[in-house]
């Protein structure tokens, strides 16, 4: 498998490290979430057939966390891009 | 037909042309009392015992595909019970015992053999793990000893004990009445006992959905019609989420993909089941020759039955590093199962907040050794709606408590586990 | 050494003017360059190789590549002993030295072949059926003895002596195949001008057409695919790589292939024996060609018995002719080239083919002397070790022969396109799989798409470079010059699964010959409900041989379509998993094999501590001195000593293990305060602070120190276990939580090399050594972070205690390690300074009641170890809201406590557990387990620290140690973790 870093281009999956679903962030105000919320975001997951979105951390590269769109059936990734939001709005 | 040597002589005679059918192949009825969604290893288990334990009978397993095609037929045959966490030494050590007994209450011989399975370590703080272990399990009541590096290479003289190792074994924890099993022959030895007890086996039958009213399940869609039933249970290792998700469940589960690999044939080399302690390598020679072992997940959620070629790297630089014999050896194959992974690293066995569906899954490397105990536990809960006292700490509550059973200590990363 | 009785006095590829020797089972025989073992062999009358899986029985050569499943042979001795391997596929070397295997005591007279005759009761799947009588008898006797006679060849346990090595490469096309079709594809694709990888496994080029009497542009197609190569060799974006086996594809158009670069050399070559590549390209072609079906007939195992295309390869490649009475058994037109060929050589040549004259084109090719049977099939073989004679029905005629060429028809080589998930499609055209749809980055040529005449193989091949170089963006320029091979009559097929029942004995048919899956079984597993392909490969084992059922799947799906009367598209289909042929782990692994198999990482003292005597421990990928034993010490005296001298006077420990962290931005104190349970931001600067972070669950992740350097400079320092596991989630934490944040951050882990001084003598000994830093009481307390030089070097020191002492931590860039730590052991010499290693380390923070890892085990809550205090409940941080649940905060969690034994003398282990009776068993009967226990010198005792359920409620309990795997018991008191200077005097004052 191959991941398109933003930065580093095309590279192969043994520079990067998994980091799980990306489709649910982190609660904005800790101290108003409920616990029903932690639980959620810490241990359920859609875990779908199909595309899913995931943290991807270009260890063995730049170093950057990447949001990438991949599907688990295929493994074809339809987007990747930077997981820290950019200047100017734009994610990558 | 009951199965003996008197039984196979007598129709060598006739040439084999009189063996009955191992199970029937009916049609769906339109209702049952209990329908099992998934027609593997734990859900034909489930049924077994259903009948056998409960006296259930009425029961459809309904399978997608053909019976015991997912990760029954697809694992490296492994069965020990020597975990860390006392929940689940306690399961694993029924299963165990189960095991003992299959193949005689199956009339169907799964050739369990009890080779023993040794996990090797390789430092002082893997070596008083170990110990920790070791002893977790005999104050449990569940067999260990400890071996020195002797011991392991006598054990198991292909792994190079030698000081000058990279990673040097200084010794081993054995678990003598672990071993394999041949795992095909559990879904067929499952599969037929339940037909024998009048369960209806139904292959090319996929769920695609529940039928819900008023939080309660009232039977199944599938592609052969619906269903009715007054219980469902789901057990459906590799498509939990999935199938849940039809019920309207979310659940603490990731699916990942783990490479089996299998070699050419050789006479016997390793007679016991090892594990090493170095790199997440587990190994054993099957009865026809064949070393089967396993790597690392690829590590990322997958539904694709196949992995990727850094972790065959990776698997044969650990084989000749720990088994230097193995290097002019050849590997013939290699496939992927899809381990549906908790967030805890254990199994989930549970009722569901819809009133007379349950829940099974969640297995992560242990489903092929938990099946009969699985199908036990989950028979003892679709049919009484509590749990089984031994799988009491399988609940889906664990992860709103915290009490969360996690054998590796890596918390939720299921891919870590 | 004899004549080679079987080669031919002219023809072949082969160097007749070499005479080379190898021997066989011991016997020696001569060769030419250019030969197989198996041509070889042949050549030399010898068609007996080897002996089936499970029933033993004898078996021939029946092919002439990598799919043989009859003719595996055991190369080499001792650590080069290579079982299991095809001897079509061994090139033969002067002094190769092969053995055959799976018999006993010899080849021509196996014991086992026992098995053969109890063949009615050994049916498909027996074995679930029985051995279940007595249990005991499973496991002692009927077990041990299935292990034994199953396998195939043995492996020596001995090391590889050989060498290995990997590589990886690049390209815009791989052409997998250097057949016609490959050729021709290769050469459009790089005149198009991308880069083009050109794979084969054979060493020469030319695929089949090396094995072909036909010609392509009036030369000999091993001469015109020569000619080729030499052309495509000389461009400069082609690249070929012969003897080399793609043996899989993965995602992202990644392949796997070993090159067996000196396997055909005597073993003192000094190459590597073989390369394992990694490949990277944009476009496959899959041109790699098919693979030959078995027709299925009682008898059809027996040696003299093989594949028609192979017979026509040991002609016209190797100069060999397998047998001189031919009996040539087809269901197609192709093997009318194997009847031409062989008798051409000078064999008497007998046709039967299934098939009506009518249907058949092929017959002009044949010279008058080959006499054919038409609707006709072999229904009986006859001899055991070599056929002698078979009978035909429905005729009944009887032909006496040496030689049995079977077809039945061709398998296109689909693997490369299927390894990815895509399906294969069953054909009726040309009774076959063939893949419909390959995607957009795969494409098929010639036999590999179901294409079997010689001038369409070559426009396709031609159609396929070119179609990959577009995919690539390049266009192609002029026209294609396509070659023009001999025509021949069209290649027609009518299906033959199975010569019909009622005319050949199920029992005897052999569907996977090294398996011994027959007939038979197929149908006693549909009579039992294992219909499905899939269940009947698995309960019979058919295709699970090393050649993977190349050879029979086919056959097998045609068996059972028409057992169940259902047309092969609804039976199944066969599903192809890596590897296209095995492969050995030594070249996968190439160099990742002993010491370089996850390089051992030292610091930057390391080479002190070798000449200082240390014996190493590992940790994770480290080398660390575990304790320096001086003359006549064992490991407790050595460690023993090594604590007194800290205690009473100075000691150092290299800590460069430790993951180090800089931070630098306004924010980064905020950020560390997110990150730790303590706060960071309000402490003063050049101070340093003990803090523990949590992952997200709430469970203790790592601990460490923090000390700030400068108002928005931090400096961590982590676990050696989890250094680059909380440089991970620090880089999540900010670029996916906290985007916001200024702050800055890497790792420094290599950067500083580190090291602990400690004990009463501290002070005094690092103020001899340090300049430019006062290191007075006042001037640098406990916790105080500072800078200066030692000897020059830079070092940043920080008053931080593990030990419990008066210590200073010393981090000085990892190129002066050695020398600052040398600078200090002298300053120190006069005070008896000691080296001292993990252990006396260890000793000294469990008397100190310091967690370390065997605490921090990842089960644990900060509460769990005695630290919930530290939790700031001001502000938020990574854990806290899920270390509040109610689980976490109960009664019966596993707390940190001391231990010690009620006698004063007696023992215990990390590893045993805390019960208050001996001798119990139960799933509560634990209540804890001790996860670290030392000899004391401090308390000249054995001290220890548990996790102990409920823990901090009962100090002064007393409770049995035990450990079972030890058969050990002992009486301990739980009392506080902390056993030494309780109140900080010491490392304060």
């Amino acid at each position: 498998m191959r991941i398109p870093c933003p930065w580093c281009g095309d590279r192969p999956l043994s520079e990067f490290t998994y980091g799980g679903d990306a489709s649910k962030a982190r609660p904005k105000n800790p101290e108003k979430a409920s616990p029903e919320e932690w639980v959620d975001y810490v241990y359920l997951r859609d875990n779908p057939a199909g595309k899913h979105t995931e943290y991807w951390h270009h260890s063995g590269g730049c170093r950057s966390w990447l949001m990438v769109t991949r599907d688990t059936r295929s493994h074809e990734i339809s987007r990747a891009v930077l997981a820290k939001p950019q200047p100017g709005g734009a994610t990558s | 037909m009951r199965y003996s040597l008197g039984s196979i002589i007598r129709n060598a005679a006739t040439g084999h042309k009189h063996w009955p059918k191992q199970w029937r192949e009916p049609e769906p009825k339109k209702a049952y009392d209990i329908v099992l969604v998934g027609g593997g290893g734990h859900g034909l288990a489930t049924a077994y015992y259903l009948a056998r334990n409960h006296g259930l009978t009425n029961i459809a397993v309904l399978e997608k595909g053909y019976l015991g095609n997912g990760n029954i037929g697809r694992n490296t045959t492994i069965v020990r019970s020597n975990y860390l966490c006392p929940e689940n030494s306690q399961f694993y050590e029924h299963s165990l015992k189960l095991w003992e007994g299959l193949s005689r209450d199956l009339n169907y011989n799964v050739m369990l053999s009890q080779r023993g399975a040794l996990v090797v370590f390789h430092t002082p703080a893997q070596r008083d793990a170990a110990i920790r272990r070791g002893n977790a399990l005999r104050l449990n009541g569940v067999d260990a000893v400890l071996l020195d590096t002797a011991g392991v290479k006598k054990l198991a003289p292909a792994i190079d004990c030698s000081p000058t190792a990279r990673f040097p074994v200084l010794g081993g924890m054995l678990q003598p009445r672990g071993g394999s099993v041949r795992h095909d022959a559990v879904a067929w030895g499952f599969a037929r006992g339940a037909d024998a007890h009048g369960v209806d086996i139904i292959q090319n039958c996929e769920v695609t959905g529940f039928r819900i009213e008023k939080d309660r399940v009232r039977g199944v869609e599938t592609s052969r019609g619906s269903i009715a039933a007054k219980k469902v249970g789901i057990v459906v290792a590799g498509r939990s989420s999935l199938v849940g998700q039809m019920a309207g469940l979310r659940l603490p589960i990731e699916s990942h993909v783990l490479q089996c690999f299998v070699t050419e044939a050789i006479k016997p080399v390793l007679d016991t089941v090892v594990s090493f302690g170095a790199a997440h390598f587990s190994i054993v020679q099957s009865d026809k020759g064949g070393l089967v072992f396993n790597g690392d997940l690829d590590g990322y959620n997958s539904y694709a039955q196949r992995g990727n070629m850094a972790v065959v790297e990776n698997v044969a630089a650990s084989a000749v590093s720990f088994m230097p014999c193995m290097s002019r050896l050849r590997l013939l194959r290699h496939w992927g199962g899809i381990n549906d992974m908790t967030m805890d690293g254990s199994p989930i066995i549970t009722k569901t907040p819809v009133k007379g569906l349950f829940f099974n899954g969640g297995w992560c490397y242990g489903g092929f050794k938990a099946t009969p105990a699985s199908g036990w536990t989950y028979a003892h809960l679709i049919a009484n709606g509590e749990p089984h006292p031994l799988a009491s700490s399988y609940l889906l509550e664990r992860f709103e408590t915290g009490l969360v059973i996690n054998e590796s200590g890596t918390g939720p990363l299921p891919g870590t586990h | 050494m004899s004549r080679q009785t079987n080669r031919l006095p002219e023809g072949g590829l082969v160097d007749r003017t070499q005479v080379i020797s190898f021997t066989f089972d011991g016997r020696k025989f001569k060769a030419h360059p250019g030969d197989t073992l198996a041509s070889a062999l042949l050549a030399n009358g010898i068609h007996l190789t080897g002996r089936s899986f499970k029933y033993h029985r004898p078996r021939g050569i029946y092919t002439a590549g990598a799919e043989e499943p009859n003719a595996l042979v055991t190369l080499g001795n001792g650590g080069r002993t290579e079982p299991n391997t095809p001897a079509t596929m061994v090139e033969v070397y002067d002094g190769l030295k092969a053995r055959s295997q799976n018999r006993w005591p010899s080849l021509k007279f196996d014991l086992l072949s026992v098995n053969s005759l109890l063949k009615p009761f050994f049916p498909a799947g027996f074995y679930y059926k029985t051995f279940m009588w007595p249990r005991s008898f499973w496991y002692r006797l009927y077990e041990p003895m299935i292990r034994r006679a199953a396998g195939l060849g043995t492996l020596a346990n001995e090391s590889d002596p050989d060498r290995y090595e990997t590589a990886h490469t690049q390209c815009d096309v791989l052409v997998v195949g250097a057949g016609p079709a490959g050729l021709m594809a290769t050469r459009e694709a790089a005149r198009a001008g991308v880069n083009v990888l050109l794979v084969d496994e054979q060493p020469l080029p030319g695929g089949h057409l090396t094995g072909e009497a036909d010609k392509v542009d009036g030369k000999s197609g091993a001469a015109w695919a020569a000619g080729m190569a030499d052309e495509l060799r000389a461009m400069e974006n082609v690249c070929i790589l012969s003897r080399t086996t793609v043996y899989g594809r993965y995602d992202g158009m990644t392949f796997g292939a070993v090159e067996r670069v000196g396997d055909h050399l005597s073993p003192d070559s000094a190459l590597p024996r073989q390369r394992g590549w990694t490949i990277q390209t944009r476009q496959l072609i899959n041109a790699a060609g098919a693979i030959e079906r078995p027709l299925v007939f009682a008898g059809n195992d027996r040696p003299g018995v093989m594949l028609a295309g192979a017979a026509r390869v040991y002609v016209n490649r190797y100069g060999v002719l397998p047998g001189r009475n031919v009996v040539v058994f087809t269901n197609n037109d192709d093997a009318y080239r194997t009847a031409r060929d062989l008798s051409q050589a000078g064999a008497n040549v007998t046709l039967v083919d299934s098939r009506a004259k009518e249907k058949v084109h092929s017959r002009g090719v044949l010279p008058a002397s080959v006499e054919m049977h038409f609707e006709q099939y072999i229904s009986k073989v006859k001899g055991r070790s070599h056929v002698g004679r078979v009978t035909l029905a429905p005729s009944g005629t009887e032909i006496a022969c040496d030689l049995v060429c079977v077809s039945g028809g061709w398998t296109p080589s689909l693997h490369l396109l299927s390894h990815v998930g895509h399906r294969p499609e069953w054909d009726e055209a040309s009774t076959s799989f063939v893949m419909k749809e390959p995607g957009d980055e795969a494409r098929a040529a010639g036999g590999a798409a179901a294409t079997f005449d010689l001038n369409e193989t070559l426009r396709e091949g031609s159609k396929a470079g070119k179609a990959a170089a577009e995919a690539c963006g390049h266009g192609i320029p002029g026209k294609t010059n396509l070659p023009k091979a001999d025509d021949l009559p069209a290649y027609h097929i009518e299906p033959l699964w199975r010569v019909p029942s009622a005319m050949s004995r199920a029992d005897g048919s052999f569907v996977d010959l090294q398996n011994d899956v027959t007939v038979a079984d197929l149908e006693l597993a549909t009579r039992e409900g294992f219909g499905h392909a899939e269940h009947a490969k698995r309960y019979t084992t058919l295709g699970m041989a090393t050649d993977q059922g190349k050879l029979a799947n086919v056959n097998a799906l045609g068996i059972l379509s028409q057992l169940q009367g259902r047309p092969i598209s609804e039976t199944g289909t066969t599903t192809f998993r890596p590897l296209t042929a095995p492969a050995a782990f030594g070249a996968i692994a190439g160099q990742a094999r002993g010491s370089a198999f996850r390089p051992i990482r030292r610091s930057a003292m390391h080479l002190w501590h070798e000449n200082h005597g240390a014996v190493f421990t590992q940790a994770g990928l480290w080398l660390r001195p575990y304790f320096y034993p001086r003359e006549d010490e064992d490991f407790a005296a050595a460690v023993k000593r090594e604590v007194l001298a800290v205690r009473s006077s100075i000691g150092m420990v290299d800590v460069s293990t430790l993951g180090k962290i800089e931070l630098k931005g306004p924010d980064a104190g905020n950020f560390l305060d997110r990150l730790y349970i303590n706060a960071f931001s309000k402490m003063k600067v050049h101070r340093a602070r003990y803090g523990v972070m949590l992952r997200e669950d709430g469970m203790v992740f790592d601990d460490g120190t923090v000390s700030r350097l400068g108002e928005s400079h931090y400096f961590i320092t982590v676990t050696t276990a989890n250094a680059s596991a909380v440089m991970q989630h620090m880089e999540f934490c900010h670029q996916v939580h906290w985007p916001h944040l200024d702050v800055q951050f890497c790792t420094v882990s290599e950067t500083w090399a580190a090291m602990a001084v400690a004990g009463p003598k501290a002070r005094d000994v690092l103020a001899r050594a340090v300049n430019g830093l006062h290191l007075e009481n006042h001037a640098f307390p406990f916790m105080a972070v500072g800078e200066g030089t030692i000897g020059g070097a830079p070092v940043r020191v920080f008053r931080i205690s593990f030990s419990g002492e008066l210590a200073y931590e010393v981090y000085t860039p990892a190129g002066y390690g050695a020398d600052v730590w040398e600078a200090i052991m002298a300053a120190g010499e006069s005070d008896g300074i000691t080296a001292y290693g993990t252990e006396a380390m260890t000793v000294m923070r469990t008397e100190k009641g310091h967690v370390a890892g065997p605490e921090l085990d990842g089960r644990t809550t900060a509460a769990d170890l005695g630290l919930g205090g530290m939790m700031s409940v001001r502000k938020n941080f990574i854990g806290r809201w899920m270390a509040s649940r109610s689980g976490l905060e109960g009664q019966d969690r596993l707390q940190l406590v001391g231990l010690k034994p009620v006698r004063s003398d007696e023992t215990f282990r990390m590893g045993a557990h805390l019960v208050k009776d001996i001798g119990v068993t139960g799933v509560d009967v634990s209540h804890g387990h001790i996860s670290t226990s030392v000899y004391s010198p401090t308390c000249d005792h054995f001290i220890g620290l548990a996790m102990l359920r409920n823990g901090r409620e009962r100090h002064g309990e007393t409770l049995q140690v035990v450990s079972p795997l030890h058969d050990e018991s002992v009486s301990v008191e739980v009392v506080g973790p902390v056993f030494s200077d309780p109140d900080g005097e010491k490392m304060r004052g």
